[in-house]
């Protein structure tokens, strides 16, 4: 049977609907049904890693790796520049009568500039694309969530969905098999 | 359950591909007799950098599969068989080197005593670089390699037999063994045959550069191979797109770090500009051998490295045995520009030795490599990792 759960701040503004389950598949099955609905702001939260789950949700792949690529272009730019402006133009220096523009010896730094902003790219790009640090969400408003690091597997429909209906989106939560559904307070 | 053993259909697409490379490897050993009659003094060095070619692949094999050994890894367990296949052909590989043995004189300057009665550096390191001291080492580096390959196929039939819990700890400790020896054995054996075909040369960073170049030699040969024996039992119903992107990533990295070794070695000697090393980089690249220099950067580093990074091309099979075959073709290349400009040094010329020796070795030994990895099944299934490997591909819907 399903237990209904009423947000107890009456006033403050709805998040979303939070559904609790209590077995991987069935989560794995209400967010392709959620989806196949036409529900598209959602999340799912489960105890560990589900690659069934990323893909009922039709969660995108992540663009890090573009960025982490880009990064890695402009630091090889940025070493090779840095190292040709300073030997042959700011300030140039006859070294054993090579080249000033010895690009051999431009090689070294130019890969560790790719290395550094490459690896600074994924560091800030990925906390940049995941929103973190995160001091508050409001997901952890639901009562019981807690459990989402032990055994059991959430849902979360979010307000701002189009297709968004306090009562038919519980209504349609329920018939899904969820154990309990909540408000959640934003 | 998986039936290990070589399925019917492989027995005959290996049967039916081992026909023409002995076909080929024959009429190659013709053409080298010939040549070995004719004209021996554009056969040996041809010869040699075929045999080193050819050595690279089998000892690349061995150093690949005790480097599995010593740090586990489901990545080793498809490839494990194609890479003890590998090691067994090292008795035919030591044969093939017998040929050169006649034409130390006419290979090495240090072997002559006339000229070295005239160079006071060649006097100097004659109490390293003589013909006696030399086939001695050659005798123990062959050696010890078919040791550690008797025991490592031996210990692995034996777990193929009945699975015995202490035989993976002893394979462990053997390969660790066998890595150190390999390093040491590969540096003198490399600095032997190929250094000092230029005496008056050398390079700390030579040793490295041969073994950074072998393990690629031989891995790249595998995964190739591993692409056509996945079409097939039993290989087809265990592999899949994870273990593909395993070997993928692996091989970037052996990639880079040929790249890594190979320019060390340019900038060094480029920044020091000395007497004593430079011509050894100007005889490789003036004359038309500048262009297999290019050709090393850009086939052999920039675009391997550029259809490795992204991991949808590690997954496909059809990409990655391109690339595979690519560093394969390449690493010859390599083999040919390190050994082939000491016999014409500044100025290319194709011989037609340069063709037949590679031909009529690879071919053999494309023959005997074939006929041995029929002779085990293709999956080591008593191995303790074998379900962890099975396992890998089982979630691998991504």
């Amino acid at each position: 049977m399903t237990q209904f759960e009423h947000d107890p701040g009456e006033g403050g503004q709805l998040y979303g609907l939070m559904a609790e389950f209590e077995s991987p598949t069935e989560l794995v099955t209400a967010a392709r049904t959620a989806r196949e609905q036409g529900y598209s702001r959602m999340d799912a939260y489960s105890p560990y890693p589900m690659h069934e789950l990323a893909e009922a949700l039709g969660l995108r792949r992540t663009r890090l790796p573009l960025l982490v690529l880009a990064g890695g272009i402009l630091g090889c730019a940025t070493g090779l520049f840095l190292q040709w402006y300073s030997a042959s133009i700011d300030y140039p220096l006859n070294v054993g009568g090579r080249p000033l523009g010895s690009w051999p010896m431009f090689i070294p730094i130019t890969f560790e500039l790719t290395v550094l902003f490459a690896s600074l790219f994924a560091v800030f790009g990925m906390l940049g694309l995941n929103g973190l640090p995160q001091p508050y969400h409001p997901v952890f408003n639901a009562p019981r969530f807690a459990l989402a690091s032990r055994d059991r597997f959430f849902l979360c429909i979010e307000a701002r969905d189009p297709n968004f209906d306090r009562d038919r989106t519980t209504r349609f939560l329920a018939n899904l098999g969820a154990r309990v559904v909540s408000e959640v307070e934003d | 359950m998986i039936d290990p053993a070589v399925s019917a259909g492989l027995r005959d697409a290996i049967a039916r591909a081992r026909r023409p490379a002995l076909i080929a490897g024959l009429a190659g050993m013709i053409a080298c007799a010939a040549g070995y009659f004719l004209a021996p003094a554009a056969f040996f060095p041809s010869y040699l950098f075929a045999c080193m070619f050819c050595l690279g692949l089998a000892l690349g094999c061995q150093a690949v599969l005790m480097l599995n050994h010593v740090t586990g890894g489901a990545w080793g367990i498809p490839i494990r068989r194609s890479l003890e296949a590998g090691t067994r052909t090292l008795p035919v590989v030591a044969a093939l080197f017998l040929p050169l043995l006649p034409g130390l004189r006419s290979l090495y300057e240090w072997a002559r005593p006339e000229d070295v009665a005239h160079d006071a550096i060649l006097r100097h390191k004659q109490l390293y670089l003589n013909t006696g001291f030399f086939l001695a080492r050659t005798v123990i580096c062959f050696a010890a390699w078919m040791a550690f390959a008797f025991f490592l196929n031996r210990w692995s039939r034996e777990q193929d037999e009945r699975p015995t819990r202490g035989l993976s700890r002893r394979l462990q400790l053997l390969s660790s063994a066998g890595l150190v020896v390999y390093g040491l054995t590969i540096t003198f054996f490399s600095i032997d045959w190929v250094m000092s075909l230029e005496p008056h040369w050398y390079s700390t960073m030579y040793g490295v550069l041969f073994i950074a170049g072998q393990a690629l030699s031989g891995f790249a040969f595998v995964i190739a191979l591993t692409v056509v024996l996945a079409r097939y039992p039993p290989l087809s119903g265990f592999i899949n797109r994870k273990h593909f992107h395993d070997l993928g990533k692996l091989m970037l990295a052996f990639v880079m770090f040929w790249a890594y070794v190979s320019f060390s070695q340019y900038l060094i000697i480029w920044a020091g500009n000395l007497p004593e090393e430079i011509p050894w980089y100007l005889r490789r690249l003036q004359g038309g051998w500048g262009w297999f220099g290019m050709a090393l950067i850009l086939f052999h580093f920039v675009l391997p490295f550029l259809l490795l990074l992204p991991a949808t091309a590690n997954r496909n099979p059809r990409i990655l045995s391109s690339v595979a075959l690519l560093v394969v073709f390449m690493r010859f290349v390599d083999v040919f520009w390190l050994v082939r400009p000491a016999a014409t040094p500044g100025h290319f010329t194709l011989r037609w030795m340069d063709v037949a020796a590679p031909v009529g070795i690879l071919g053999i030994w494309l023959f005997v490599f074939l006929g041995q990895l029929l002779r085990r099944p293709i999956l080591p299934v008593n191995d303790p990792e074998f379900a962890a490997a099975l396992e890998h591909g089982a979630d691998g819907a991504h």
